[in-house]
């Protein structure tokens, strides 16, 4: 009783003001959103002042910031239809491939995510122009956010598809069924929680990208949310912070609650891959 | 008759090469090995091979110039600032990270009320996108508007008449990006450690508490070699994520003031792109990579040894 009690005092003593200054950024955000104008170099007005939508307004009717939304979505959409594709496959196959072989493949694509787009930008960015002449175009994007979204997808899908019985597709096989039809028929259908885990956590490494969108895009009509927002709304000589705020909030909300949701399977794919 | 016998001969052929395992594997597995080969391991090469050339902006190709790239990095004062720079936001945020993660871990793997939402609140600066958080924390920084400077004022730390300038002076500076990278990697590394807690079966707990092993006791010799391998996976990534990271400089400072916050990536960035000199904007890069390398060993070690236990 006073141990579970313990437990308790502990749990809120530590999670209560850890997860309170972690999120007071997007608190303090919401806040600055709503102000208006007049007040918004006043920090002393916490709670009162007089709340406005003007703010928002501005970012949908005097920005890009609608364009840049549908560039992000666009690009999202392209690049989860060409990892699943290419993913969908692969990850299976190195769940199935027992032993030595099939773990050390995994791991060597695993080990690929980690090379950080830092170190690639500079090579990648005369690639795109001279010889893809892409410059300035989405379809760049398109082309190279598959490195990195393809290793991260294969190392959750193995850990998902590694939690199906064999069992199941033997089974398959025996009532007449071929491999591929075993996998498309018994295996596609039982891993959808984990292929939509894998599609948003896919989509948003494409919706969080910078370092190409920042290399590859000019101009301001082709931007991404995540450059268009830091080059267009800051670098011009409107400072609209309020407005700058809300261009913040509204993609992250929605992404944290999908996130959420998501978790439990997100880690499950994660450290089922290999480390187990 | 024989060529509708020799067309079904060929398809069940077709289709018995199809069955064989070692077949289908290599038919799934290389659209994805030769897309990565493509898409990271060639430009991968060419980074290397850029790096010994003086190539300019708007070609690939240019002089070899052997070693000069590298040799003129490490004559730069600059270059050794950002390489020490990216030291020091690496290891002090890390340390804050496994010291904040950890507890916050502890604490959130057992059931209580609020529980969700404590988690929501813990999760969301890793939800939402850095590059798009890191302006606000531009606004949080503003010398005249700072919330921080307010709050520092309420506690009485700070002497209204000087106000400490967040982004405009070194030390102040670097502090800033530390924060913001520890800040935005303490929730993945929470999630990645509470797995690790969690994967610990009861029966463990049990014996330990048969044992008498206690509280810190058995913290520090039950549960915490047995979550370690995932725990030390979780660092090793955070590690990456913020030593190869360019938006949060990039965005909080861009290397100023006076370089005093410059690390590989945003040199790299401005020696490569903005100045166009992308052979040396290639060899300062490929300074990452020795703690890729080691980063990664660990890794293959860590993840062994989770499979063991």
């Amino acid at each position: 009783m006073t141990r579970a009690w313990r437990h308790k005092a502990f749990s809120y003593a530590v999670t209560i003001p850890l997860a309170l200054v972690l999120a007071f950024p997007f608190f303090w955000m919401a806040v600055t959103s709503l102000k208006p104008q007049a007040q918004v170099y006043d920090p002393t007005k916490v709670w009162t002042f007089h709340p406005t939508l003007a703010n928002y307004g501005f970012l949908f009717h005097h920005t890009e910031y609608v364009r840049w939304l549908r560039n992000s979505c666009f690009v999202g959409l392209m690049v989860v239809l060409i990892t699943l594709a290419v993913a969908l496959p692969a990850g299976y196959a190195l769940a199935r491939l027992s032993g030595r072989v099939g773990r050390t493949m995994g791991v060597g694509i695993f080990l690929t995510y980690l090379v950080p787009p830092t170190l690639l930008f500079l090579p990648l960015s005369r690639v795109i122009s001279q010889y893809f002449h892409l410059s300035d175009r989405l379809w760049s994007l398109v082309l190279v956010y598959p490195s990195f979204t393809i290793p991260f997808a294969i190392w959750l899908l193995m850990g998902f598809f590694k939690t199906i019985p064999q069992e199941l597709e033997d089974a398959a096989l025996i009532d007449g069924c071929s491999r591929l039809g075993a996998l498309v028929r018994i295996v596609f259908p039982i891993s959808l929680p984990g292929i939509l885990t894998v599609v948003i956590f896919t989509f948003s490494l494409v919706v969080n990208e910078f370092v190409y969108a920042i290399t590859f895009i000019s101009s301001s009509a082709n931007r991404t949310l995540t450059v268009g927002v830091p080059t267009d709304l800051i670098r011009g000589d409107l400072f609209n912070w309020p407005g700058i705020m809300g261009a913040i909030l509204i993609p992250s909300i929605p992404l944290a609650l999908i996130y959420n949701a998501f978790l439990n399977r997100f880690i499950a794919g994660f450290t089922g891959g290999a480390f187990r | 008759m024989e060529v509708v016998a020799a067309r079904g001969g060929r398809r069940s052929r077709l289709r018995y090469v199809a069955e064989r395992r070692g077949f289908l594997a290599t038919l799934l597995i290389s659209p994805a090995v030769l897309l990565i080969a493509a898409l990271v391991g060639v430009p991968l090469v060419l980074a290397a091979y850029l790096s010994f050339t003086d190539a300019q902006a708007g070609s690939l190709s240019g002089k070899w110039v052997g070693l000069a790239n590298f040799r003129s990095a490490l004559h730069d004062p600059i270059f050794r600032g950002a390489l020490w720079h990216t030291f020091l936001i690496t290891v002090i945020s890390q340390i804050v990270v496994i010291v904040c993660a950890g507890l916050l871990a502890h604490a959130l793997v057992r059931r209580f009320r609020g529980r969700w939402l404590l988690r929501f609140f813990v999760l969301l600066p890793w939800a939402a996108p850095i590059a798009l958080t890191a302006i606000g924390f531009l606004w949080f920084y503003d010398p005249q508007a700072s919330i921080f400077n307010w709050f520092l004022i309420k506690l009485h730390v700070v002497d209204p008449q000087h106000l400490p300038n967040w982004l405009g002076t070194p030390k102040a500076a670097m502090s800033s990006i530390i924060t913001v990278q520890a800040w935005r990697t303490i929730p993945f590394a929470t999630v990645i450690f509470i797995a690790g807690i969690s994967s610990i079966p009861q029966e463990v707990d049990d014996a330990a508490a048969i044992d008498g092993a206690t509280g810190l006791r058995k913290f520090w010799f039950v549960s915490l070699p047995l979550q370690l391998p995932i725990a030390v996976v979780a660092v090793l990534f955070g590690i990456i994520f913020t030593a190869t990271d360019m938006i949060v400089p990039f965005i909080l400072t861009n290397g100023g003031p006076f370089n005093s916050t410059q690390v590989l990536t945003t040199y790299s960035f401005q020696t490569g792109i903005n100045a166009g000199n992308i052979g040396e904007g290639a060899a300062i890069a490929l300074f990452m990579l020795p703690v890729l390398a080691l980063v990664a060993i660990g890794m293959l070690v860590f993840a062994r040894r989770a499979e063991v236990t």
